[in-house]
């Protein structure tokens, strides 16, 4: 087994455009690679075969899956400081069977294949899963009357182990459910899995393999004259073939490139984060039984040991509206005590929203439009994670049928990622690598016990955070319930540290 | 899993409390006491605590001396002090004689059996999400705590306009840290009628300081993307207003950090929130007492040592064969009373001759001009006390003598306090 440590070793520095941006990352064995991360000054001077707009989870799988061919120049383009940072951040961390898909919808296909894919990568490349299994909960007789109908819709999407539980039964797997429930789906399927390190472990692997990340450059304009032009706030990025996977500005960008199929109108989903103190009251993930408006309010398990409450679902025009509301939280809280009466009585350790993008259709608009040379990937919803590989797949054979000769291809070095799930060992936990290394027993953040390595480890990787933000991702430092009370300086310490340029 | 090794008398956290008790222990030679911190240095809160008040008055310290005086104390009297070194739960299915706790730090995990364990892990704010306080999630939003360990101990920049959200004397010692700092502090805030300190504190803060104390107010929502920009505040009458800042500063609601508590089953007392104890410190688990601000949160750290030496006290007992007292009766408030510490009374006390209990201590959400404290027992009425014109306040710890312990019907039900 590889150790934190192992896996992510310090760079080297090896100049080049800009000098601070460019690192020599020796994992994965030799030959050593050059990455490319850049974040501010022009852009390179080069042009590329593939641009990829948007690091989201869906961007960031199809450039690992591009990356797959050594031939064509890919480029990673991100408008934020970090991948991740959009959609792929602020959502429910469920790994889906797809269930509840419509039967026959590119969504059901894809979410179907992408969540066994996803499965098998998350146990190669240490991402954090956990198989709790869903319990669709049926509050009254209509509900109840309902879930026969949705094993048969589930059954139709090849999920056929689902089962129906009556009250006790229902109970027994459930003892802190709330009063009143009559029986429930059983969907023994659904998992809960980390989606940062999902979506930095896509990262690592392209730009491991020589995809270029430019982060911090926001496409503003895009114009064509037989190759693409990308006006960004960090100058002009040159590219033959195009992938739209912008997320929430999907729209915007097809408008842009002549296209107007959809709009983009931005979902809220405000959750709350308890304290870990909770986990013990739930087992599965508590899902309601779905209605017209969405899926509705849901309470489940983090891998990281926490318990989750939400979403809401609010349609908006502003697609910069991530803040929380007084109503959102409060209609929260009065779902959660209906499900989970001992939840509310729990600390809150963390309140976020996400805008989820919803286009007004049951399904994903993934279209290639090969007189552009350009595939858009829009309308990408909550089971986005789940069916990202699979995405990654159906949107390389669309680009090769507007064209594009990807040429030979290879298997890609496994990525290791730091664990940062409850349910395998973190470092401070292995006696052997605090042996090998002090620094992984020496604990700086206290309420996830983050130790000083994992800190060192992010920052020194190749794709680093800019931030505590980034940094509390891909370590979970500042994400406990004290919120920075005891480590918040500390850990700032360790980040203007690294990046003053200094060591330790 | 390495093997386990044996101390007498295992102290959870280096702050106030926790010293005191190491330092009673040693010097009463208790055989091996250790002291546990998962900090670099030892001191707790008062380490970055720069304003003087730590100490005997008149001749106060600032609290890193502090720290430093009560860290060589213990250290002179034999007591061994382990820095960064984490307790992260109770070895699970031992009997409770000895406790064994797991351990880690730089050199590994340790299992560590011992005859007494102090817990004296202290108290922290609650944040801005327990709070639930809207809005967005942008950089420059502090606590108390996070915002001095930037300011004293790393020289950190923490922006250039500040809101402190409270206006108890940690909001004050916040708005002093923010002025250290270079920044300007706009206005503190508090969703009650007046400020919750010292007349004088308050004064000089509006009047010498220039800084506006806006009362009845609430901060209702955070702004900003990236940076914080603002946060929007919202009068008792309605009113709204954004005040622009980049900075905000959640001080006060301290909790005890009852998380080993918590793993180690022991009950908790609903008002303080912190472990249940009885006279001595004595917890609900055999061989385990709690003292100092994870009693009651925030107390000052002269009453956190006073109590880590009262623990000391007991665990001497303890060591020499004293019983393990029952359950206890639990002694709850009324309202406006907060919570009372110690809040079991040993039902064998009286019969065993022991002398009355030290003081209770008690805090009040609402000034009381005229207090009387009344301690009843199933309608009856214990004891009566009548305390100073103007000391109950809610800045304030009010005391409750204990003479009335022996009285208490060892077979009855709860014990109640209220004030009238």
């Amino acid at each position: 087994m590889r150790g934190p440590g192992e896996a992510e070793p310090r760079p080297a520095e090896a100049g080049r455009v800009p000098p601070s941006a460019r690192r020599t990352d020796t994992a994965g064995g030799p030959p050593a690679a050059a990455v490319t991360v850049t974040a501010e000054g022009p852009l390179p001077d080069r042009s590329y075969d593939i641009a990829i707009v948007g690091a989201g989870v869906v961007g960031c799988a199809i450039a690992r899956r591009l990356a797959r061919h050594p031939r064509p120049r890919i480029a990673l383009v991100e408008a934020q400081d970090d991948v991740g940072q959009g959609t792929s951040k602020a959502n429910t961390a469920i790994l889906h069977t797809g269930f509840d898909a419509v039967p026959g919808t590119l969504e059901a296909r894809l979410v179907r294949e992408g969540s066994a894919r996803l499965a098998a990568y998350a146990a190669e490349s240490g991402i954090p899963v956990e198989p709790v299994g869903a319990l669709l909960v049926a509050w009254d007789g209509e509900q109840l009357a309902a879930l026969p109908r949705l094993a048969r819709k589930a059954a139709a999407n090849s999920c056929s182990d689902t089962r129906l539980l009556d009250r006790a039964e229902l109970y027994a797997r459930e003892p802190h459910l709330g009063p009143g429930a009559l029986g429930a789906l059983h969907i023994p399927g659904e998992s809960v899995i980390c989606p940062w390190t999902t979506t930095l472990a896509y990262a690592t692997q392209a730009v491991r393999a020589g995809v270029d990340l430019h982060l911090n450059t926001m496409v503003e304009r895009a114009t064509w004259d037989g190759g693409h032009h990308l006006h960004t706030t960090r100058g002009t990025l040159r590219a033959r073939h195009l992938v739209n996977a912008a997320g929430l500005g999907a729209d915007i960008l097809d408008h842009h490139l002549g296209r107007d199929d959809f709009g983009v109108r931005p979902r809220r989903g405000q959750l709350l984060v308890f304290d870990k103190f909770a986990r013990p009251l739930v087992r599965h993930i508590l899902l309601p039984v779905p209605t017209a408006l969405g899926k509705g309010v849901l309470v489940a398990p983090t891998v990281y040991g926490n318990v989750l409450l939400g979403p809401t679902a609010e349609d908006l025009d502003d697609r910069r509206a991530t803040g929380s509301t007084a109503e959102g939280i409060a209609l929260l809280r009065e779902r959660g005590r209906r499900v989970l009466p001992a939840l509310i009585e729990e600390e809150v350790t963390a309140v976020y929203a996400g805008l989820r993008a919803a286009t007004g259709q049951e399904d994903y608009r993934i279209a290639a439009h090969p007189e552009r040379s350009c595939v858009t990937v829009g309308g990408i919803r909550s089971t986005g994670l789940t069916a990202s590989l699979a995405i990654a797949e159906h949107v390389t054979a669309l680009l090769t049928g507007t064209g594009l000769d990807l040429g030979p291809e290879r298997d890609l070095e496994p990525v290791h990622m730091p664990n940062l799930g409850e349910a395998f060992p973190r470092p401070h936990q292995r006696p052997g690598l605090i042996a090998a290394d002090p620094a992984y027993g020496t604990l700086v953040c206290h309420c996830e016990r983050v130790s000083l390595g994992e800190i060192r480890d992010a920052l020194a990787g190749p794709i680093p955070p800019r931030g505590a933000d980034g940094l509390r991702r891909r370590t979970r430092a500042r994400a406990g319930r004290c919120q920075g009370f005891y480590c918040g300086a500390a850990v700032r310490e360790l980040l203007e540290r690294r990046g003053r340029g200094e060591r330790g | 899993m390495t093997a386990v090794r044996q101390v007498d008398v295992l102290v959870v956290g280096a702050g106030p409390a926790g010293l005191a008790a190491a330092a009673r222990l040693a010097a009463a030679r208790a055989g091996r006491v250790e002291l546990l911190e998962r900090e670099a240095r030892p001191g707790g809160v008062p380490r970055h605590c720069a304003h003087r008040g730590f100490g005997t008055w008149p001749r106060t310290l600032t609290g890193p001396r502090y720290a430093r005086l009560l860290t060589a104390e213990a250290e002179r009297a034999g007591a061994v002090i382990r820095t960064r070194t984490t307790v992260l739960d109770w070895e699970a299915g031992a009997a409770f004689a000895p406790n064994v706790v797991l351990t880690v730090g730089p050199g590994g995990p340790e299992a560590l059996a011992a005859r007494a364990v102090v817990l004296a892990t202290g108290a922290r704010e609650r944040p801005r999400a327990a709070r639930l306080v809207p809005g967005t999630r942008p950089a420059g939003v502090y606590t108390t705590g996070e915002l001095q360990q930037a300011v004293h101990l790393f020289g950190q920049h923490i922006g250039t306009r500040a809101v402190v959200v409270g206006a108890r004397d940690v909001s004050y010692a916040a708005a002093r840290t923010v002025r250290t700092a270079g920044a300007e502090v706009v206005a503190l805030v508090t969703e009650h009628p007046r400020a919750r300190t010292g007349r004088a504190r308050a004064r000089s803060a509006r009047l010498v300081e220039g800084i506006p104390l806006l009362t009845d107010t609430a901060v209702v929502e955070l702004l900003g993307h990236g940076r914080l920009s603002g946060v929007r505040v919202r009068h008792r009458d309605g009113r709204t207003a954004v005040l622009p800042c980049d900075t905000v500063v959640f001080t006060g609601d301290f909790v005890p950090d009852q998380e080993l508590a918590r793993r180690g089953a022991l009950d908790l007392d609903p008002g303080t929130r912190g472990p249940a104890v009885h006279a001595g410190l004595h917890t609900s688990r055999p061989g385990v007492f709690a003292a100092g601000n994870l009693l009651h949160a925030v107390e000052p750290a002269g009453t956190a040592a006073r109590e880590g030496a009262r623990a000391a006290a007991a665990v001497l007992g303890h060591l020499s064969g004293a019983p393990w007292p029952r359950p206890g009766i639990p002694v709850t408030v009324e309202r406006p009373l907060c919570h009372v510490t110690p809040n079991r009374i040993d039902p064998d006390r009286g019969r065993l001759g022991h002398p009355a209990g030290p003081p209770h201590l008690l805090r009040t959400d609402t000034p009381l001009p005229r207090p009387v404290l009344y301690v009843h027992q199933d309608g009856r009425l214990l004891h009566r006390a009548r305390l100073g014109p103007g000391t109950a306040r809610p800045h304030r710890a009010l005391r409750l003598d204990g003479s009335w312990h022996g009285r208490v019907d060892p077979d009855g039900p709860e014990v109640r306090v209220s004030a009238g």
